[in-house]
């Protein structure tokens, strides 16, 4: 039908357009396919599946013998996962220090990034980069640095001494204090970053008009800012919480023998005990855990993403 | 503007937040100099430390492994990341495009022990069924974050693309350019100032990941963080303190760099304008 409506050229033209966007599409299409998507399907399956010394060491789920498919599906790793009380407190440790580590990074963060987009605009971008910079370094090395700060012969144990607030050090590395500050101290350029871009696209004739109307500062802040910010706090809290409940590095490195984490527990069961199948379930239960938090995010960045202008 | 008092309570905020991120990064700097072993003695300057550094030829060599991953890794990032912020800003009505655009993001928020460990389960299966790869190292880990940096890519550039002003390509369109013509000639120029931070911030991703290069990587490759890691773990180490040191120095001199271009670059819009 279009070849009668369209000279041969621009038909030409038509089809290359159509070819040049399957090849972009199809490209990172089958690339996060093959390496993102499909790698859950067999974390998936292999959490139905029992440990063995082998290699790789788990049952296979799916077998082909003589001409018969058949499927192998145990729960038994789910069973475990509920029975063995260790697992059900690390998840929730894990729900716990994540929560309180974000409402930590939002009660510092929001304030910040409030000022931030307060100020001209040179300083802002002077402030962007102050509060990105740490970012970049590496993550590692910065919760390294409170090993030292923390520590029974540490700096803050040492300047509160010397300053004759305590008398002998007080406990705080291996505590889930520690691993508390550690993670607000991580995360907090990226509760901050949302917010800012948040606040900083609010319209100040609003808040002109309240003030105009006789409102106080404190109230146009509850009444007019707050809510409007409502979407960068979300983004903020995701990113902050979600990596937080899987952190492995920040309990393994500032946490102590009772700081119970789901990603410390996962990386002990696959590296320490070569058991994948738990592992996977872990894994499993986890991402279940995290899907509602994960699809909110998601939502927020779609929209963002689709969003014109 | 609404008016603001020079000590607010957000100001205040700001400035202890700032302390907050960046004394430990002093303290870091400072011990590194400390010519004791012991943290909390100081027993003096001393550069001691920066000579262990360089000596140690396995942090060396793991620097050296870490680099060349994350350059390629960033390399092969803003390809992928590029096109998947073309789909997402340019094709609005093309089939998959949601599956797509959720596995985009995704990996923004995905814990990093569940990554790592979906993608060596993904290795292990396809050494199995096609027998590559035989060894994991560092092949794998490019795989690993080629796909976790992408993602960063995407959000970085279609946040320019949304920018760009669509007429240009449209003209260069209508006057009879192709598509793949008009992204090189018109497009890439507008948006590889994007092109760059992405590439930049997807190699700091490649360079920091410790907990996603543990499950993929084998004996054979073993990445800075790694090495990092096994010798923090037991304490903390004044050789690791001068490291820290030299990466944060080097992290800064190239963000003020990337500052003052930037701001060079303001500086002459408005001169223009």
């Amino acid at each position: 039908m279009a070849n009668k409506l369209m000279p041969a050229p621009l038909m030409e033209r038509v089809r290359a357009v159509v070819f040049h966007r399957r090849v972009v599409f199809g490209i990172p299409f089958l690339w996060l396919l093959l390496f993102f998507l499909l790698p859950f399907a067999l974390v998936l399956k292999i959490s139905f599946s029992s440990a063995v010394m082998a290699i790789p060491p788990y049952e296979p789920v799916f077998t082909f013998v003589d001409n018969t498919f058949s499927v192998m599906v145990n729960f038994s790793n789910y069973l475990f996962l509920l029975s063995d009380s260790l697992y059900i407190a690390a998840y929730w440790g894990s729900v716990k220090i994540a929560f309180i580590a974000t409402l930590v990074c939002l009660l510092i963060g929001y304030p910040m990034a409030y000022a931030m987009a307060r100020a001209s605009a040179r300083m802002q971008l002077v402030l962007l980069l102050m509060v990105m910079l740490p970012s970049w370094t590496s993550f590692l090395i910065r919760v390294y640095a409170w090993m030292g700060i923390l520590g029974n012969q540490g700096l803050l144990n040492n300047l509160l001494m010397w300053l004759g607030a305590i008398n002998e050090p007080l406990k705080m590395l291996n505590t889930n204090f520690a691993v508390v500050l550690g993670i607000a101290y991580a995360y907090l350029p990226f509760m901050v970053l949302p917010i800012y871009t948040n606040l900083v696209k609010l319209d100040v004739r609003l808040l002109e008009a309240a003030s105009d109307l006789g409102c106080r500062s404190l109230t146009t802040f509850w009444a007019i800012t707050l809510p409007l910010s409502r979407a960068g706090i979300v983004a903020g809290s995701m990113l902050v919480f979600i990596p937080a409940v899987g952190e492995f590095v920040i309990p393994e490195l500032l946490g102590g023998p009772d700081t119970l984490m789901i990603g410390k527990v996962l990386w002990e069961e696959f590296f320490n005990n070569r058991d994948w199948p738990v592992a996977s379930s872990l894994a499993i239960v986890m991402l279940a855990l995290l899907l509602i938090p994960i699809v909110l995010f998601h939502r927020l960045q779609a929209r963002e993403m689709e969003k014109d202008g | 503007m609404v008016k603001s008092r020079p000590f607010s309570f957000s100001k205040v905020m700001l400035v202890l937040g700032l302390l907050f991120l960046y004394l430990p990064m002093v303290v870091l700097i400072v011990y590194s100099f400390n010519a004791s072993r012991l943290v909390s003695v100081w027993a003096g300057f001393s550069t001691h430390w920066y000579g262990e550094l360089f000596r140690d030829q396995q942090i060396l060599s793991a620097v050296w492994m870490s680099l060349k991953i994350a350059f390629y890794s960033a390399s092969m990032a803003v390809c992928l990341g590029t096109l998947c912020a073309f789909v997402m800003t340019r094709f609005k009505r093309i089939r998959g495009r949601t599956l797509l655009s959720s596995m985009v993001s995704a990996p923004l928020v995905m814990p990093e022990v569940i990554t790592g460990l979906s993608l060596l389960l993904l290795f292990v299966q396809m050494a199995q069924t096609i027998g590559w790869p035989v060894d994991r190292g560092m092949a794998t880990i490019w795989i690993a974050h080629t796909t976790f940096c992408s993602a960063y890519v995407a959000v970085v550039v279609s946040a320019r693309l949304r920018e760009v002003d669509r007429s240009i390509e449209e003209a260069a369109m209508d006057l009879g350019c192709t598509p793949l013509k008009t992204f090189f000639v018109i497009t890439l120029p507008v948006i590889a100032p994007a092109l760059v931070s992405g590439w930049l911030l997807a190699f700091t991703l490649s360079l920091d990941d410790l907990v996603i290069a543990s499950f993929v990587s084998g004996p054979g490759a073993t990445t800075l963080p790694m090495v990092v890691f096994s010798s923090v773990r037991m304490g903390v180490s004044p050789k690791i303190n001068a490291l820290a040191a030299l990466i944060i120095l080097a992290v800064s001199l190239i963000a003020f760099i990337a500052w003052y271009l930037m701001w060079r670059a303001e500086k002459r819009r408005q001169g223009e304008a």
